[in-house]
């Protein structure tokens, strides 16, 4: 195969019918403000761990939504707070990470 | 003064000497099952504090204050303090004195262990009663005092506001069997007493008592009744004591030579814990001063009601509570016991499981370091590394100010997190991940060293508090903007106008309560403006409510908290709001009518 210099990126495409989304359901339960979250990505510009362990609280909520696994993004977390501070929608960003860590199975 | 009873024995002690006997079996027990409780080293640690004199005589000293005397009581309203030492002293002088008349008069009965208590119905006045006459002054005097103590404790219970209490708790069932045959007790006595005072003698209050009595009363039947009820209602107190609030009274007598010697809560239900929990008087003085019952909310879940549902092992109730609170520390600074409501919440947060557990010890911290300001070599002097931490990168403002200030005063610093740092770790431990904080706290040191700092300045009181109490920064002075402010002003490094804006200072939580930090911002503020006092403040401020100690209180259920919080500073009319926190001053921001400042911002604008 001839070297562009550049490959096409992996098909990112969602299958919902075959993701797994029992974490999402689950921490849905748990933290009903999930659903208040429109990805604007305040969260991840704020974050202290995103440059050090590539945390972004958007990707994670993402993530979750599309049945992928979280734990790698969402365990750089410090819980510093700063997400909460620029929720625009006021979710309370710690509390849900921590539920998230809570109900977590390893796979 | 004689032997009336040969034997020296009535049924009617039969009661006092089951309680009695109940009551310090029961603490027994509970000493050594909590001192089982307790770690190795603690255990140690505490007793041999039991037999270091300097200890021996603190610990004497501050159970005769804060049991007997109620100092702190009388300190916070006089007529609560009045009633709670006057009971506390008046029955252990009551006590004393029984003990001291029983060695003087009859000696042979003093291993008897109900005689000093019902002395007077064993005793028969003779010709040298003469010789008591001080002593049965003092019985009748103090008796005096408590009855005096037991009648406001019965006004309280109408009109607490007349003793400084607002709100208190609902006392449980068995908490008023206690009350109340504490209530009975002292005017049983008293009639009792009276009854017998013609054989006994007695003084100043129980003879013309018995005087009284025998103006319609022809014979001694009301005696033995009243002794047995005297001794019955003793009995009922002691055998509930336990179970209801009044556990306080041996818990506290535990707990301050616990504290003393230096011991901290370490698990959230075992040893140390357990004593402040059952030292909670249940007096209720929290709910007032918890920031988050501001409009009737949140009431059930200040610290009396934690060390309550402790106590019952209510589970679902103590998570929740343990993780609504916001640790600011207030329930503490006004608890006449000194229980730790925050601690006792952060060490039940740390038992939680949690099924991804982070892991720290291989964080990267390479995009850090590159980017790192440091000291090249190591210059004589003073080298300031500024450390702004997480919230200061949210409020520029402030970082902004304290480096114009540093240069303004010609301090040779470095801005060691200007793109970046990680996160100090006091959110993680009062989250309960202590793991995890531990790890964030060596790679921030290892971080700190290499910046060849001398000082390492912080902005935040956040940060401050954990740099001070878990870093291990050997070399390095660990010091606060406002304390090092005030410094630079004293050396006169850095000239400051006098304004003309009248300033509140707001105590940030860490700042104040947590590190004990309270002048050295009201002197800079001084000098750049006038300074008005909010109504509570110093060690009773109330938090602005952005705290992160809490873990499940959402941002709408933060408004109030943090109105109220404003309506305290800006009653007197200041100019500006001014604090020295980064999240004190992002949350004010929100709901405030003024300009809510940082004390380095505040000190830029006066400052040459």
């Amino acid at each position: 195969m001839t070297d562009f210099g550049y490959t096409l990126s992996r098909s990112s495409t969602v299958n919902l019918d075959e993701a797994d989304r029992s974490l999402w359901l689950r921490l849905e339960k748990l933290e009903p403000d999930l659903r208040l979250c429109m990805a604007c990505g305040s969260c991840s510009a704020s974050c202290t761990a995103a440059e050090l362990g590539g945390m972004s609280l958007r990707k994670v909520i993402l993530d979750l939504d599309r049945g992928r696994d979280p734990a790698p993004i969402v365990s750089a977390c410090m819980l510093c707070g700063k997400c909460s501070m620029v929720c625009p929608r006021g979710i309370n960003t710690r509390h849900l990470i921590l539920s998230l860590c809570r109900i977590y199975e390893k796979k | 003064m004689n032997d009336r009873i040969a034997s020296g024995f009535a049924p009617f002690v039969i009661p006092f000497v089951v309680g009695m006997v109940f009551v310090l079996g029961y603490c027994f027990y509970a000493l050594v099952k909590i001192l089982l409780q307790l770690p190795r080293e603690d255990r140690v640690r505490f007793l041999r504090s039991l037999v270091t004199p300097r200890c021996i005589w603190k610990n004497v000293r501050d159970i005769f204050c804060d049991c007997l005397l109620h100092v702190k009581l009388w300190r916070r309203n006089p007529l609560l303090g009045y009633m709670h030492s006057s009971i506390a002293f008046g029955w252990f002088m009551l006590i004393v004195l029984g003990h001291v008349e029983v060695m003087l008069f009859v000696p042979h009965r003093i291993h008897f262990l109900y005689y000093p208590i019902f002395f007077n119905y064993f005793v028969a006045e003779t010709s040298e009663t003469i010789q008591g006459a001080a002593l049965f002054f003092l019985m009748d005097f103090f008796l005096l005092i408590v009855l005096s103590g037991i009648a406001l404790a019965m006004i309280k219970r109408v009109r607490s506001r007349w003793f400084g209490l607002r709100r208190t708790t609902r006392p449980s069932l068995l908490d008023r069997v206690g009350l109340y045959s504490l209530w009975s007790i002292f005017p049983l006595r008293l009639l009792a007493e009276g009854f017998t005072a013609h054989i006994s003698g007695g003084s100043f209050l129980i003879v013309p008592l018995n005087w009284l009595f025998r103006q319609f009363l022809g014979n001694d039947m009301n005696m033995l009744p009243t002794w047995w009820a005297y001794s019955a209602a003793l009995c009922v107190f002691m055998c509930v004591l336990p179970f209801t609030r009044y556990m306080h009274i041996p818990a506290e007598m535990l707990l301050i030579p616990m504290r003393n010697a230096g011991l901290t809560i370490r698990h959230p239900r075992r040893g140390l814990a357990r004593v402040e929990v059952f030292s909670c008087p249940g007096c209720g003085v929290c709910i007032d001063a918890c920031p988050m019952t501001v409009k009737k909310a949140n009431t059930r879940d200040a610290t009396v009601y934690l060390n309550r549902q402790i106590r019952r092992g209510n589970e679902r109730r103590i998570e929740e509570i343990s993780d609504k609170c916001l640790l600011c520390g207030k329930c503490t600074a006004v608890c006449q016991v000194g229980v730790e409501g925050p601690m006792l919440r952060v060490a039940q947060r740390a038992t939680r499981h949690y099924g991804l557990e982070p892991d720290f010890s291989g964080l990267d911290t390479a995009p850090v370091q590159n980017n790192m300001e440091r000291f090249e070599g190591a210059p004589e002097g003073e080298r300031v590394a500024y450390f702004a931490g997480c919230m200061t990168q949210l409020t520029p403002g402030i970082s902004r100010s304290v480096e114009s200030v540093l240069k303004k005063a010609g301090v040779d610093y470095r801005f060691i997190d200007r793109d970046g740092g990680i996160c100090c770790g006091r959110p993680m431990l009062t989250a309960g991940r202590f793991h995890q904080a531990w790890q964030l706290i060596r790679k921030n040191s290892e971080l700190i060293r290499s910046s060849g700092c001398n000082v390492l300045l912080l902005s935040c009181p956040i940060c401050y508090k954990v740099f001070r109490e878990h870093y291990r920064l050997e070399g390095i002075r660990v010091v606060h903007h406002s304390d090092y402010f005030h410094e630079l002003m004293e050396q006169g490094r850095l000239r400051v106008e006098k304004g003309d804006l009248t300033y509140v200072f707001h105590d940030p939580c860490e700042l104040g309560r947590g590190s004990g930090i309270y002048e050295q911002p009201r002197r800079v503020l001084g000098c750049a403006g006038y300074l008005t006092e909010a109504e509570k403040n110093r060690r009773e401020s109330i938090c602005c409510g952005g705290s992160l100690g809490s873990l499940t209180l959402g941002f709408s259920q933060r408004e109030d908290i943090t109105k109220a919080a404003l309506r305290n500073l800006t009653e007197g009319g200041p100019d500006v709001v001014v604090t020295a926190c980064p999240l004190c001053r992002s949350t004010f921001r929100r709901y405030a009518d003024r300009p809510v400042w940082d004390l380095a911002e505040a000190l830029d604008k006066q400052s040459t």
